[in-house]
């Protein structure tokens, strides 16, 4: 098992590397620069503004650098376009705030998700089940870009319940709509899963062996079903954590809740190339750890599986 | 414990004594009776990159810098000058300027503001080691040796602005410039604290290191989502300043940010959504406001060697003018009082006299039937189509407006071939002339006609067309030393119209809502400036 992790981390650099220069080569490709303006930069200032962020050299030198630099310093480097802060501050501040309410809105998606799948599976066929993929499915069409203003719309405008937007350091009035916005429409994939995955465990050879042995109902589902019923639902759940992080521009642009998402688009507009790297970096490295976690995970639920 | 609660109580007795007196309060000039609550809050579209003076670039951060820095001269309500930090300017040529400064003016450590500030800011902006993308306003402003300073020529202390003593700032400009007190309204010009910016670098503007000199200080900031900002108690006025706190809410979708100001989150917000305006103007007129704007909406025509043949033709490019029905596209499509432009220069610019120009005056009928007659004149019409390549940068506004413009022009015989391209890309490709037919807008630098009819020079950097007209350029050299040049201006603007170096579309305005109990918003200031520290809410 160790020598598993150990043997995924060192893929996992380089698949970093691969990830960086590709962006790289993206990026430079891209028209624009992150100092054209309407107004046009006095050429003078133009050369001093790219020999300040290193776009003076040979795009080698450059790539090379900036490897150099998150190697040995984990500098990522200065921002392009917010010139009173470097990447490492702007993600250091935003990054917290996704993870917040990406943590709530994950453990919310998969206990809500979760409980509400295997109740339907259990109750097969009665109102219980009904209501559950009923309200899967309307949470899985509901987008969160169209979900977010209607929760203003309703908990800020008419009911002025909660605030529309902001975070405040992650008071809970702050974090209650954002995690229903991002949540919703994972609660909803989640409760479909485990409901599938309960039904085909509950029709198994063994589960049918159990409760001809004559064990009561709760204590088959949960000694015996669960466990292999959840095992689809995890292998969900590292590209739905993965979701979460990269969803969040929505919620950024709608909460204003700080967060790195809102990066993700901005940062490409804007050609801000030291944003946009570090946050790609940032990204790729969350996809691998979070798969890996999940690989984890299954090794240890489910017996059949050895690395 | 004892002793910390009696502290609590004692504060809390305090706080509700200080509130009692509040809500008697009225305001000193017009006696209004004061609310208690005197905090400002406010949305922005978008999170402000920069709050250095000398970095910053847009409108957002530009807002800030006006609450927390202030410069030699600040502008009244109807943006006429008032006394900033200087007392008193001077010139007797309009090329000498000297600026006497207050002696009470304190940066919020204490550190007295003095004229070697202004050196030092000023000199920092046009150094290319600042690396400013706003060095072009020094040379704007024609300070002498700007350009040189800025091209790396000369070093930064060859800039000619000098500080005779701590309370005598003295600028020489390389030509008589009758405006140039104006420009130092413009957060480039705003001092900054030397040893502050050596002490911390890049990072001097963040909240535990800043210093500056306004009637607000910098408390705190969490970037894209809120800034706020305290009275900073050594500012010389600050016994005036009604306002207790400043918040900017950075909310970038419009429409959910109209919800929050409609549940009472905050007090103004502009860059409505699009359309909003008449619905917002129907249902609340006391809160909704329209305000000229100094900015021009207008059409480039590439006219440089690589443009369309047929745009090269004056008679074509009258023919596209005269086609468009500007009252369509205020009156249907923008519908928030924006004026239909014939002419570059913005109504409302100060001292501007709008210029008579002849097509303005016709009735779009015989627009039409004269532009007709020009096609053909010129050898185009439908028998003779052409196709034109019109970009412009992604936005509902101008996709509409480039739609229907599209569809006046096809009785001419011209097909248009819409380009959207998100912006940055849009400079790069509007910059390289890679165009026919490109959207443009211009807002003034400051208020003074000059700033719009620079742009048609032929060696303006921003003349995207790349108009080139020697009368225009001689004018413009010989407007800056006359005493009145108006009817200059209104000359150019008729040759610029006979030629239709660019087909101007409407004049700006500025749409916001703004809480009805906030008042004295400077409702005459077309370039949009605000100094919160002038505002108050009024009790309800």
């Amino acid at each position: 098992m160790i020598a598993f992790i150990i043997r995924r981390l060192l893929v996992a650099v380089p698949v970093l590397l691969i990830l960086i220069v590709g962006t790289f080569i993206l990026m430079y490709t891209a028209p624009g620069s992150p100092f054209a303006t309407e107004r046009g930069i006095p050429p003078a200032v133009l050369a001093n503004l790219e020999a300040q962020y290193g776009l003076d050299q040979p795009f080698h030198v450059q790539i090379w650098r900036y490897i150099v630099g998150i190697v040995t310093e984990f500098d990522f480097g200065p921002s392009f376009i917010y010139r009173d802060q470097d990447v490492n501050d702007l993600i250091g501040q935003g990054f917290p705030v996704t993870l917040t309410y990406g943590f709530w809105s994950f453990l919310a998606a998969v206990l809500v998700g979760g409980t509400l799948g295997i109740l339907a599976a259990v109750r097969h066929n009665t109102w219980l089940d009904y209501l559950a993929v009923g309200m899967s499915i309307g949470a899985q069409v509901l987008p969160n870009f169209v979900l977010a203003p209607i929760l203003v719309l309703v908990f800020t405008l008419w009911l002025g319940w909660l605030p529309g937007g902001g975070w405040q350091g992650g008071q809970w009035q702050f974090v209650i709509l954002p995690v229903i916005a991002l949540s919703t429409s994972f609660m909803a994939s989640i409760a479909r899963i485990s409901r599938a995955s309960m039904l085909e465990v509950l029709t198994s050879n063994f589960i049918r062996t159990a409760r001809a042995k004559g064990l009561p109902m709760r204590r088959v589902i949960f000694r015996h079903a669960l466990k292999p019923a959840l095992l689809p639902v995890i292998s969900y759940l590292g590209p739905a954590f993965v979701g979460m992080i990269t969803g969040s521009v929505v919620i950024d642009i709608y909460f204003s809740t700080g967060g790195i998402g809102q990066f993700f688009v901005a940062s490409a507009l804007n050609r801000d190339y030291g944003v946009m790297m570090g946050i790609t970096v940032l990204l790729g490295a969350l996809t691998i750890f979070f798969n890996l976690l999940v690989d984890i995970l299954y090794a240890w639920i489910d017996p059949k599986i050895r690395y | 414990m004892i002793r910390h609660s009696l502290f609590a109580t004692s504060a809390l007795f305090s706080m509700a004594l200080c509130g009692a007196a509040w809500a008697q309060a009225t305001h000193p000039e017009t006696g209004e009776p004061l609310a208690e609550d005197q905090t400002f809050q406010y949305r922005l579209q978008d999170q402000f990159p920069s709050l250095d003076p000398q970095l910053i670039e847009e409108t957002a951060g530009g807002h800030v810098a006006r609450q927390i820095f202030e410069g030699l001269l600040t502008q009244n309500a109807d943006g006429t000058l008032r006394p900033g930090v200087a007392e008193e300017w001077t010139s007797e040529d309009n090329q000498t300027w000297v600026f006497t400064l207050r002696d009470d003016a304190r940066w919020s450590n204490g550190d007295p503001v003095t004229a070697h500030d202004f050196v030092y800011a000023w000199q920092r902006a046009a150094d290319p080691a600042t690396a400013s993308e706003y060095a072009w306003y020094v040379e704007l402003s024609q300070i002498r040796n700007a350009a040189a300073v800025i091209a790396g020529e000369v070093g930064p202390e060859e800039l000619d602005v000098r500080a005779i003593d701590d309370r005598t700032l003295e600028v020489t400009l390389g030509q008589p410039l009758p405006y140039f007190p104006q420009m130092t309204v413009h957060y480039t010009f705003m001092p900054t604290h030397q040893p502050t910016v050596e002490a911390h670098g890049a990072n001097w503007t963040n909240p535990e290191n800043i210093v500056s000199n306004g009637a607000y200080v910098l408390d705190q900031i969490a970037v894209n989502e809120f800034f706020h900002l305290v009275p900073n108690p050594e500012y010389w006025g600050a016994d005036d300043a009604i306002i207790t706190e400043i918040t900017g809410y950075v909310i970038n979708d419009a429409n959910q940010a109209l919800n929050r100001f409609h549940a009472g989150e905050f007090d103004m917000m502009d860059d409505l959504p699009a359309g909003s305006y008449p619905r917002l103007e129907e249902e609340m007129p006391d809160t909704a406001h329209s305000v000229p704007r100094l900015c021009s909406y207008y059409y480039a025509v590439n006219q440089s060697e690589n443009g369309h043949e047929a745009l090269q033709d004056p008679r074509v490019r009258q023919a596209l003018s005269y086609a468009i029905n500007r009252n369509v596209i205020t009156d249907q499509i923008l519908q928030a009082g924006q004026a239909p432009a014939y002419s570059f220069t913005h109504w409302a610019t100060a001292g501007f006299e709008l210029p008579e120009i002849e097509y303005a005056t016709w009735t779009q009928e015989e627009r039409m039937a004269r532009a007709l007659e020009l096609m053909e004149e010129a050898g185009y019409g439908p028998d003779n189509p052409i196709e034109i390549n019109l970009i412009y940068n992604t936005s509902e506004n101008h996709r509409q407006i480039a739609t229907v413009i599209s569809q006046m022009w096809r009785p001419l015989g011209v097909t248009t071939v819409l380009n959207n391209y998100e912006w940055q890309s849009y400079l790069d490709i509007r910059g390289n002339q890679n165009f026919d037919v490109a959207r443009g807008a211009w807002c003034g630098d400051y208020n003074e006609a000059s700033t719009f009819l620079d742009l048609m020079t032929s060696s303006n950097a921003n003349n995207d067309g790349k108009y080139f007209s020697e009368d225009v350029d001689r004018l413009m050299t010989e407007s800056v030393s006359e005493a009145d040049p108006q009817p200059t201006y209104t000359q150019v603007e008729q040759i610029l119209a006979e030629d239709m170096a660019i087909l101007p579309i409407y004049h700006y305005t500025q749409n916001f809502v703004l809480d009805p109990t906030i008042r004295n918003w400077p409702m005459q200031n077309v370039e949009n400036n605000w100094y919160v520290r002038d505002i108050y809410r009024a009790a309800e």
